[in-house]
């Protein structure tokens, strides 16, 4: 093992940990805003790699352009899906956390079974896109284009947010009903409104993350899955009720995975993953930043 | 109030005789192989989800990995089975053993944790299970362990003519781990584990030792689990890790109990015999065309189920009792 390879394998690692993080961020954000976690949040990183697909399938709208169209669809998708199934597993009157678990777990299945039947279990992907396939090297370093690209977009994501929450008027009442429910309503937020438009916002995010992901990865049903289980240790590792803890735990996911990747078979790369969230959480019960 | 609860409790205990002696003559009603394999796995995944619902329906640690102790049980009991030539009973033992103690374990550092840290941490610790089954090549690896088929007997509990003793030990393994439930749902432990469930801080105020309590949930849960999946190695003979130790298999033993009722001792029957036969049903009749109805129609069910009647559907009944009793 060359020096030259771990930089290689580090350098891959650290991009594919912010696309981590810009999946994850959108957990992050609806789980700090109500105490929800969204087990059918994989399923929305998969419809939003469907819509890029469809989108380049049939108008040729290249996946970097289709960037503003699939997070405007997905915040519009999130927004729906609170208002018509969340809404109501937060009002039950025993045991929520269960049955907001498993309402969005069924949410998850039914989302799968759809993508089935509507675009058959094929494994479809972009063959040609301006990103797609294309890699630069920089100081020796060799970085895939999309991966790069998918970066990028992560940090600016993360920085538009940041400002977001600190600067604009929405920004603040999503702090403030997340701080309390019940005061803001007081003050004349509608506390349904700010939950629906944080559904959106987070779906939206992950909407660019499927938007990237589909220049360089298969398109099929069960694509959620895998990532879910890693939006899940990201965000938790983070610490839960921390965004921008969302951001460092996919930097930290992401070097984990390559690194265990060099000593390791890579059919065990995932183990890292997991072994270093149960050690950051049995030092740390509540993630690296986590509030909650 | 006692009063009544003890008469709750005998009657609980005159309807499970009534609906054993009803399903042991079942065998006899219904001759279709296919419909019997369902019966099988209908008792069996009651069983399941009853011992799930130990740890996370009565001493509320949702965990979402249950499938490492069910796999634990299949593993120890098919490798003993076919490397060893141990019988199946005493794998199904062994199997129980060791996944008691891994859970003991395991549970030493986790129970610290709250909320979805402790879900996480179990999904993340079975699967680390399942990926290190998959490597591991003495044990099969990804190919799996096909049982060879030594003949029908009960000592080594392979039956290829017929499903019925099957039927009767996945019966006899739902009525025991209904019982250790009725059991344990008056006993020390079980008014520790709902105390623990509903508020640590106060139980540990009022002297119950909250970690020792989840231990001993965690302990019980995981044996009757091993218990299953050795069942299971044995019913299906040929096992390998995705077939046994898949975040599937947590969900399954879950699933039950929440459509039923959590932290309920008819919860994980009712939900056993209302969602298996379907799933099976649905997989086999819509499932074939690969066209993911069967999913469409579960999913479906399951986000009805937990908005429309989030307590359970044993709430049903109980509230009829309720207005008879007025």
């Amino acid at each position: 093992m060359t020096t030259q390879t771990i930089v290689q394998s580090l350098a891959s690692g650290l991009l594919m940990g912010l696309l981590y993080g810009l999946i994850a961020v959108g957990l992050a954000l609806i789980f700090g805003l109500m105490d929800v976690t969204n087990f059918a949040h994989g399923e929305f990183l998969m419809l939003a790699m469907y819509v890029t697909f469809f989108l380049f399938a049939f108008f040729a709208i290249d996946p970097l352009l289709a960037m503003p169209l699939v997070a405007a669809a997905l915040f519009a998708f999130g927004a729906v899906i609170y208002l018509l199934v969340v809404r109501f597993a937060m009002r039950a009157k025993t045991n929520v956390g269960m049955v907001q678990i498993f309402a969005t777990f069924g949410l998850a299945i039914l989302l799968r079974g759809l993508a089935q039947f509507f675009f058959t279990p094929d494994y479809r992907s972009i063959p040609t896109s301006w990103l797609g396939g294309k890699t630069v090297s920089v100081f020796g370093v060799f970085l895939p284009v999309p991966q790069l690209v998918g970066a990028l977009v992560a940090v600016a994501a993360f920085g538009a947010l940041y400002f977001f929450i600190k600067k604009t008027d929405f920004g603040r009442a999503l702090e403030a009903t997340r701080e309390d429910a019940g005061a803001v309503a007081l003050v004349g937020i509608d506390k349904n409104r700010v939950f629906a438009l944080g559904w959106g916002l987070g779906s939206a995010l992950v909407g660019l993350a499927g938007a990237i992901m589909a220049s360089f990865f298969y398109i099929y049903p069960d694509v959620g899955a895998s990532f879910a289980l890693i939006a899940y240790v990201t965000v938790a590792l983070g610490g839960f009720g921390s965004v921008f803890g969302a951001f460092a735990g996919g930097i930290i996911v992401g070097l984990v995975e390559a690194s265990t990747a060099l000593i390791l078979p890579p059919s065990l790369k995932s183990v890292g993953i997991y072994a270093v969230y149960l050690l950051v959480v049995f030092i740390r019960p509540r993630g690296l930043f986590g509030s909650i | 109030m006692n009063n009544s609860f003890a008469l709750r409790r005998r009657n609980d205990l005159i309807m499970a005789a009534v609906l054993t002696a009803a399903a042991a003559c079942m065998p006899f009603l219904v001759k279709d192989v296919y419909v019997q394999n369902i019966m099988v796995l209908t008792l069996m995944y009651a069983a399941l989800s009853q011992s799930w619902n130990i740890l996370s329906g009565y001493c509320g640690q949702i965990s979402l990995g249950h499938a490492l102790y069910f796999g634990l049980g299949a593993y120890t009991t098919a490798l003993l089975f076919t490397k060893f030539g141990v019988v199946p009973w005493v794998g199904m033992i062994a199997g129980g053993l060791i996944s008691a103690m891994i859970a003991l374990a395991l549970g030493y550092p986790t129970f610290r944790l709250g909320g979805h840290y402790f879900v996480i941490a179990t999904i993340v610790i079975a699967e680390i299970g399942l990926l290190l089954f998959h490597n591991w090549d003495w044990a099969g690896a990804a190919l799996g362990i096909d049982i060879p088929v030594r003949g029908d007997s009960w000592l080594k509990f392979q039956f290829t003519r017929s499903k019925l003793p099957y039927f009767y030990f996945a019966l006899a393994f739902c009525v025991v781990a209904w019982l250790i439930t009725w059991w344990l749902e008056d006993s020390k432990w079980g008014y520790w584990w709902r105390a623990v469930k509903d508020n640590p801080e106060a139980a540990q105020s009022l002297g119950v030792v909250v970690f020792n309590s989840k231990m001993g949930a965690a302990a019980v849960s995981a044996f009757l689990t091993a218990i299953g999946g050795a069942f299971y190695a044995m019913f299906v003979s040929y096992i390998d890790p995705d077939s046994v130790m898949s975040f599937q298999f947590s969900l399954l033993m879950a699933l039950p109990a929440v459509l039923g009722g959590i932290g309920t001792l008819w919860g994980p029957v009712l939900g056993a015999a209302i969602l298996i036969p379907l799933t099976e049903v649905t997989r086999s009749f819509i499932g074939g065309s690969g066209r993911g109805v069967d999913l469409i129609l579960y999913g479906a069910l399951i986000v009805a189920i937990s908005l429309a009647r989030p307590e359970g559907l044993v709430g049903l009944f109980s509230r009829r009792k309720k207005e008879t009793a007025r």
